[in-house]
C-alpha cells in the first residue's frame, strides 16, 4: 500500500491532491505540500544516500537545511540535472524524479561501501601520511583513485537551459525569517506603514509554528494566528513577502543577499519565469529571526538511517503527517525532546523509552510525557546501535547496566544551536552563555537579531521580542510604530540543554554526517599537535561540507575544548562565510552569460573584415581583424603578402580602435603640455606631434599623436588598451591638481572610425576622395592633420605613419565608417593595394623599432629605456613624472634598454618573453624578448629586446635562451627598415 | 557592495566608483625643489590607517567627478552616514 506511514488525519499536507514522483526509479506517491523527505518517509523509505568518505547507508537527519545526509539528483530533463539538493528543502511535485548519490551498483548495495572497512587505515588526514611511497604513485594512482571515491553528486555535463535574473530593492525594514519572532516583528514594522521585505527559506511562512499543535496565541491556536498575520502582511501595501528565499550572505552597509527559488518546485512551470532570483537588498534596518538548529547526540552508530533528530521528527509528524517509524526510542538532553516523544505517541507510534541523559527529567513535558504513559528514564548514556541499512536497535546505559531496545526510530534531542551566521558575517562577535551556547554579544548598528537565533526561547518570549524589536526598528527608520503583545497559553516550559561534550565511547561517533568526520578523529587531531579550532577544522575537514557545520560545529567545539583541556569559550568558534546554504552559479552570474559574458567592441568596418575571411583577435574587449587569409593561405603567408603590399604598393587598415580623447580649452595646451613629456605648447594648428605620457613615478604610461586642430582644440590618440587609463589620469590632473585650467576632456573613441592608408602609393589612393587638402609633401607634410571633407563626410586627415611608408589616417564619423571604407578599399584595391591586420601592423612597425606600450614595457620601463629621450621637451620645467627622471634607480647605469637582435640562425624565431644572457650556459639573464616577427623584408626575424646597457653593447653578441637551448645573436639597432626616413617623407 | 555618498549624486552603490587612493596628497608645486626622499614619500608614503581614512573616489559611471569622503577602515562606514544616522 501507498503511503503506509501516513498519519490517518492531519497536517498541513492537502490529501485531496495526490503527486507521483520516483527515487531511484522506484515510483512513489506523496501529497501536494509534501517535501521530497516527508514523502518518502511516509513511504518508508529512511535509506536515501551513502555517506562521503566511508559510503555507509545514510538516512534523513533534519527537516531543513540543516540537512547533512539526505543529499539527492534532482533531475528536470535534458540539462536540468541537479546534485546535492537536500532533500529536505525540495519540494514535492508531480512527475519528481530523484536519484540517490555516491553509491554503486546501488544504493542498497555499494561496492565503495569498502571503504567504510578499511576505515582504521584511513584515520583524519590519512592522504597526508599513508599514501606516500613510492613518491611517483601519488599523481598517478592515489590521487585519481582518491578523487573518484570522494565527493557527492555528479557535475552537471551540459550548458544550463535556464533563465536566472538578479534585482535589487530598497526597504526599511528587512525580516529573514518568518518563525514566530520574525513574524512578530514583520507585524509591528508593516504595521507602521515602513517598507517591509520578508523572506523565509521555506516553501510556507511560520518556522516552528507550522508544527505547533497544542499552543494557543491571543487566545487563538497558533496556526489560526499564523493565518491572520499572513493575511495583515499581505494587505499591506509597502510590504514583500519572499517564500523560498534564502538570505544567503550579509554585505557591507546591510545590503544582504537573497536567492529566490521561483520555479523548483512546479510540475510544469511558465516559461517565461527565470529559475531563481537573485536579490540585492540595500535595507535600513535588517532583522535577524533566523531560529536556531537542534544539535544530534554524538554515540557510536549515529548515523544510522532511522535515527533523526527529535525536532526533526515533531515536524514531520505534526506538519507533514507522516510516521517517521514504528516503534521509537527518544534520546532526551533537554526538554524539547519529549514534544517529538508527545506527537509520535499522539500519532500512534510506539514509543519505547525516552531515554534522558539528565540525572533527573523533571519538567513539565517529562511530566506529560509520563502522564501519557511514556517510559521515561533519566540518567541514560546512549552505548551504540544496531542495523545494517535502518537502525534495528539501540544500546542504552544506565547506572545499573545496559539494556537493548528494539526500535527502528532513534529521535536526538541535543539542545539547539542560535543560528549565528548572518550576525557573524556582519562582524558581530558572539560571546558563550553556559546554558545555550554562544549568542551575540557586540552589537552590529541596523542589525538586530531576535529570538532563538539570540538564544530567546519559548513561544511567548520570541512573540514579545519580535514585536519589540520590529518596533524599533521601523521608529529607527522614521516610522511610527507599536508592538503588539499576545498571551500565550499550552506552551509548556521547556529547559533548554547546554551544549556538552560527549564521553569517550568506543567506536565510531560522527560528529560532522556530510564529510564524515568522527570524535575519534577530532581528538587524534588535537593528539598530533592541532590546537587553534581553525586548524583542527581544516586537518580533519569538520564543518567544511557545503552544510558548513549546521549540525556539527559546536558538538565538534565540545569536544576540541575537551581534549585540549580548554574551556569552550576559549576554543572559540570558527568563521561563517557566505553562502548560508548553496547558491547556484546560474544565480549568480545572472544574465552575464553567452554574449553578455564579457560583452564584446566591435568597429564599424568588423562585419566588412568578417564577410572578407578576416581572423581575429582580442586586444582588450576589442575585436581586431588580425589578418585577411586569401584562398589557400594561411596566416603566415598572409601576413607576409600583406606586408609586402604595403611596402611596395598602399594597405589599408582598421585603426578604429585606437583610444581618441579630445581635449578643449582656453589651456588645453597648457595642460597637455603638463601632461605628456614632449613640448606641446608651441605645436602649430595643423601639426601633429609623437608624445609620450609618464606616470608620476616616471615610467611609461603610454604614447600617442597630440593633433593640434586649432589654439584651443586637440585630438589625442592613446593605444587601444589605453584610453581609460590615460582620460582617468588626464581627468584626475585637471579636477584635482590644477582646477584652475580650463579644459574639457572627452572620449571619442567610438565616434571616429578610423581608416589606415599606408604605403609608397597612399597619397595617390586617397586623393581622388579627399576635397579641399592640398596633400603634397609641402603642403601636408608628415605630421599634420586637417578638418577636411572625404567622401562627402566631415573627416580630420592625419599624415601619420605607423609602418615607416607615406600614411595617412583618414577620421570620420563611425556612422560613416563603412561607407568611407569601402570607397577608399575600392581605389586601394584598383592600384593593387591590400587589407592588412594587426598581424602586418606588428611586422611592420617592428621593423622600424616602433614601441608599443604594454609590450615593449611592463610598467618599470622608463623613456630613456626605450631610447625615446629625445621627446622630451628640453626646456620645460615640469611635466608629470619629470622628477622621478633624475631618482637614482631610473637613471642609473645597467638599466635594461631597448634594442635589436640579429638572430644566427636566420630561419629562427625567438618567442616573446625568452630571457637573454650574455654567455651560452649562463642562469642569470641580463635581459628578455619583448617582440620578435617573422620578416620578409629583412629577411630574418625581427627581435626587439630589453638588453641591460643595450646601447652600450651594439655589435656584441648575446644568447637568446630558446626552448631547445640557447642562440646567439648580435645586439643590433631595432630600426632595420629605412633608417634616414626617407620612404616616410617622400 | 558599498553604498558611497557622491557629493553631486547621492549615494550610489561601489560598482559605479573607482577608488582613488588616499586623499590630500598634493603635488608639489614645484618637485625639482624635493631632494629624492622628500618625492619618494610624496610617490609612495601612505598613512594606512585602521579606522578613519580620508579617501578619494570618482564617480565613473555616473557624473564622473573626483571627490573626498572619509571612512572607517575597520567598518566600511562613510563619515556622512554617521552624521545622518
Amino acid at each position: 500500500m501507498s503511503q503506509r506511514f501516513r498519519t490517518a488525519a492531519g497536517g498541513r499536507i492537502d490529501r485531496a491532491r495526490p503527486l507521483g514522483f520516483s527515487f531511484d526509479g522506484r515510483g512513489m506517491e506523496g501529497f501536494a505540500g509534501d517535501t521530497l523527505a516527508s514523502a518518502l518517509l511516509a513511504n518508508g523509505v529512511h535509506l536515501v544516500g551513502r555517506s562521503f568518505k566511508y559510503h555507509r547507508p545514510r538516512g534523513i537527519l533534519a527537516a531543513g537545511s540543516e540537512e547533512p545526509n539526505a543529499l539527492v539528483e534532482i533531475d528536470r530533463g535534458a540539462g536540468r540535472r541537479t546534485p546535492n539538493l537536500r532533500a529536505t528543502q525540495v519540494e514535492l511535485h508531480d512527475g519528481l524524479v530523484a536519484r540517490s548519490q555516491n553509491r554503486w551498483p546501488s544504493l542498497a548495495f555499494d561496492a565503495g561501501a569498502v571503504s567504510d572497512r578499511l576505515a582504521p587505515l584511513l584515520p583524519t588526514g590519512f592522504y597526508y601520511k599513508t599514501f606516500l611511497w613510492p613518491p611517483r604513485a601519488w599523481a598517478r594512482l592515489y590521487e585519481p583513485l582518491i578523487r573518484r571515491a570522494a565527493g557527492l553528486g555528479r557535475a552537471p555535463d551540459t550548458a544550463d537551459p535556464d533563465r536566472y535574473v538578479q534585482c535589487y530593492a530598497h526597504c526599511d525594514v528587512l525580516v529573514i525569517g518568518a518563525g514566530p519572532a520574525g513574524l512578530a516583528a514583520a507585524r509591528a514594522a508593516a504595521g507602521s506603514g515602513a517598507r517591509v521585505i520578508v523572506c523565509d527559506e521555506g516553501a510556507e511562512f511560520g518556522g516552528s509554528l507550522l508544527a505547533e499543535e497544542r499552543a494557543r496565541i491571543g487566545g487563538v491556536p497558533a496556526a489560526e494566528w499564523l493565518r491572520d498575520t499572513l493575511a495583515r502582511l499581505e494587505a499591506a501595501p509597502e510590504t514583500v513577502l519572499l517564500a523560498r528565499t534564502t538570505a544567503f550572505g550579509y554585505y557591507a552597509q546591510n545590503m544582504v543577499g537573497l536567492i529566490e527559488r521561483v520555479t523548483d518546485h512546479l510540475a510544469a512551470p511558465d516559461p517565461a519565469l527565470p529559475r531563481e532570483r537573485l536579490w540585492q537588498v540595500r535595507a535600513r534596518e535588517v532583522i535577524v529571526a533566523a531560529g536556531s538548529i537542534e544539535r544530534p547526540l554524538v554515540f557510536p552508530g549515529n548515523d544510522r538511517p532511522g535515527i533523526m533528530l527529535a525536532g526533526a521528527v515533531q515536524s514531520y509528524v505534526v506538519r507533514y503527517g507522516v510516521r517517521p517509524g514504528r516503534r521509537a526510542v527518544v534520546a532526551a538532553e533537554g526538554d524539547s525532546a519529549y514534544r517529538a516523544a508527545l506527537a509520535l505517541h499522539a500519532a500512534g507510534v510506539e514509543v519505547a523509552m525516552v531515554a534522558d541523559l539528565r540525572d533527573a527529567a523533571e519538567g513539565a513535558l517529562p511530566q506529560m510525557a509520563r502522564d501519557a504513559g511514556i517510559p521515561v528514564r533519566s540518567g541514560a548514556t546512549i552505548v551504540g546501535t544496531a542495523g545494517r541499512l535502518r537502525v534495528r536497535s539501540v544500546t542504552i546505559g544506565f547506572s545499573g547496566g545496559r539494556e537493548r531496545v528494539a526500535a527502528d526510530l532513534l529521535c536526538m534531542g541535543g539542545g539547539w544551536t542560535p543560528s549565528l551566521h548572518l550576525y557573524s558575517q556582519a562582524r558581530g562577535r558572539p560571546r558563550h552563555d553556559p546554558t545555550i551556547g554562544f549568542v551575540p554579544r557586540t552589537p552590529v548598528p541596523g542589525l538586530t537579531c531576535v529570538g532563538a537565533c539570540r538564544g530567546v526561547f519559548g513561544l511567548a518570549e520570541m512573540l514579545a521580542d519580535g514585536a519589540q524589536a520590529g518596533a524599533a526598528a521601523a521608529m529607527r527608520a522614521g516610522f511610527a510604530a507599536s508592538g503588539e503583545s499576545w498571551a500565550v497559553e499550552d506552551a509548556p516550559s521547556c529547559e533548554c540543554a547546554p551544549p556538552r561534550a560527549p564521553g569517550p565511547g568506543s567506536g565510531r561517533a560522527f560528529v560532522d554526517f556530510q564529510n564524515d568526520v568522527t570524535a575519534k578523529d577530532l581528538r587524534l587531531a588535537t593528539r598530533e599537535g592541532f590546537r587553534s579550532i581553525e586548524h583542527v577544522k581544516r586537518y580533519t575537514t569538520t564543518g567544511m561540507a557545503t552544510d558548513q557545520g549546521k549540525t556539527s560545529n559546536v558538538n565538534a567545539l565540545g569536544i576540541v575544548a575537551q581534549a585540549v583541556a580548554a574551556p569552550v569559550e576559549a576554543v572559540g568558534l570558527t568563521t561563517f562565510r557566505p553562502p548560508y546554504t548553496p547558491v547556484s552559479f546560474g544565480a549568480l552570474a545572472g544574465v552575464a552569460r553567452g554574449a553578455l559574458f564579457d560583452p564584446v567592441r566591435t568597429t564599424a568596418i568588423h562585419g566588412w573584415a568578417a564577410a572578407q575571411g578576416a581572423l581575429f583577435e582580442d586586444v582588450g574587449a576589442w575585436k581586431r581583424a588580425r589578418c585577411f587569409p586569401r584562398a589557400g593561405e594561411d596566416m603566415h603567408v598572409a601576413v607576409a603578402r600583406e606586408c609586402r603590399t604595403v611596402r611596395e604598393t598602399v594597405g589599408l587598415f582598421d585603426a578604429s580602435t585606437l583610444g581618441k580623447i579630445e581635449v578643449v580649452g582656453r589651456d588645453a595646451a597648457v595642460f597637455l603640455e603638463r601632461m605628456y613629456v614632449n613640448a606641446l605648447a608651441n605645436l602649430a594648428p595643423g601639426r601633429c606631434r609623437y608624445a609620450v605620457l609618464l606616470g608620476e613615478s616616471g615610467f611609461v604610461r603610454d604614447d600617442g599623436i597630440v593633433g593640434r586642430l586649432s589654439a584651443d582644440r586637440f585630438h589625442v590618440t592613446t593605444g587601444t588598451g589605453n584610453a581609460a587609463l590615460v582620460l582617468g589620469l588626464m581627468e584626475d590632473y585637471s579636477q584635482t591638481e590644477w582646477p584652475e585650467l580650463q579644459v574639457w576632456l572627452t572620449s571619442v573613441t567610438e565616434q571616429w572610425a578610423v581608416i589606415a592608408v599606408q604605403g609608397p602609393r597612399a597619397r595617390e589612393a586617397i586623393a581622388p576622395l579627399v576635397e579641399d587638402v592640398d596633400l603634397s609633401r609641402q603642403a601636408l607634410p608628415h605630421m599634420s592633420v586637417r578638418s577636411c571633407q572625404v567622401c562627402g563626410v566631415a573627416a580630420r586627415l592625419f599624415a601619420v605613419s605607423f609602418t615607416g611608408e607615406i600614411g595617412f589616417e583618414i577620421n570620420v564619423g563611425a556612422d560613416h565608417g563603412l561607407a568611407v571604407w569601402e570607397q577608399v578599399w575600392e581605389r586601394v584595391q584598383g592600384l593593387g593595394g591590400a587589407v592588412y591586420g594587426t598581424e602586418a601592423m606588428h611586422v611592420l612597425r617592428a621593423e622600424k623599432g616602433y614601441v608599443i606600450v604594454g609590450q615593449e614595457t611592463d610598467g618599470t620601463v622608463t623613456i630613456d629605456d626605450l631610447g625615446l629621450g629625445w621627446a622630451i621637451g628640453r626646456k620645460k620645467q615640469d611635466f608629470v613624472g619629470k622628477r622621478s627622471l633624475s631618482r637614482p634607480d631610473l637613471a642609473a647605469a645597467g638599466r635594461r634598454q631597448l634594442v635589436g637582435l640579429a638572430l644566427d640562425d636566420a630561419s629562427r624565431l625567438p618567442e616573446e618573453g625568452m630571457q637573454v644572457t650574455a654567455a651560452a650556459q649562463d642562469r642569470t639573464a641580463i635581459g628578455h624578448v619583448t617582440s620578435a616577427y617573422g620578416s620578409g623584408t629583412v629577411g630574418r626575424a625581427v627581435v626587439m629586446a630589453l638588453v641591460a646597457d643595450g646601447r652600450a653593447r651594439m655589435g656584441e653578441i648575446v644568447f637568446v635562451q630558446m626552448t631547445a637551448g640557447a642562440m646567439a645573436a648580435r645586439v643590433c639597432d631595432p630600426v632595420l627598415v629605412d633608417p634616414e626616413g626617407a620612404r616616410l617623407h617622400g | 557592495m558599498l553604498l558611497i555618498p557622491c557629493p553631486f549624486c547621492g549615494p550610489r552603490p561601489e560598482i559605479e566608483f573607482v577608488y582613488g587612493g588616499e586623499a590630500h596628497i598634493a603635488r608639489p608645486a614645484d618637485p625639482s625643489a624635493l631632494d629624492d626622499a622628500a618625492w619618494a614619500a610624496f610617490l609612495h608614503t601612505r598613512s594606512n590607517p585602521r579606522g578613519r581614512h580620508a579617501e578619494r573616489w570618482r564617480h565613473l559611471h555616473g557624473c564622473a567627478r573626483f571627490f573626498n569622503v572619509v571612512r572607517d577602515t575597520v567598518t566600511d562606514r562613510f563619515a556622512e552616514h554617521e552624521a545622518g544616522g
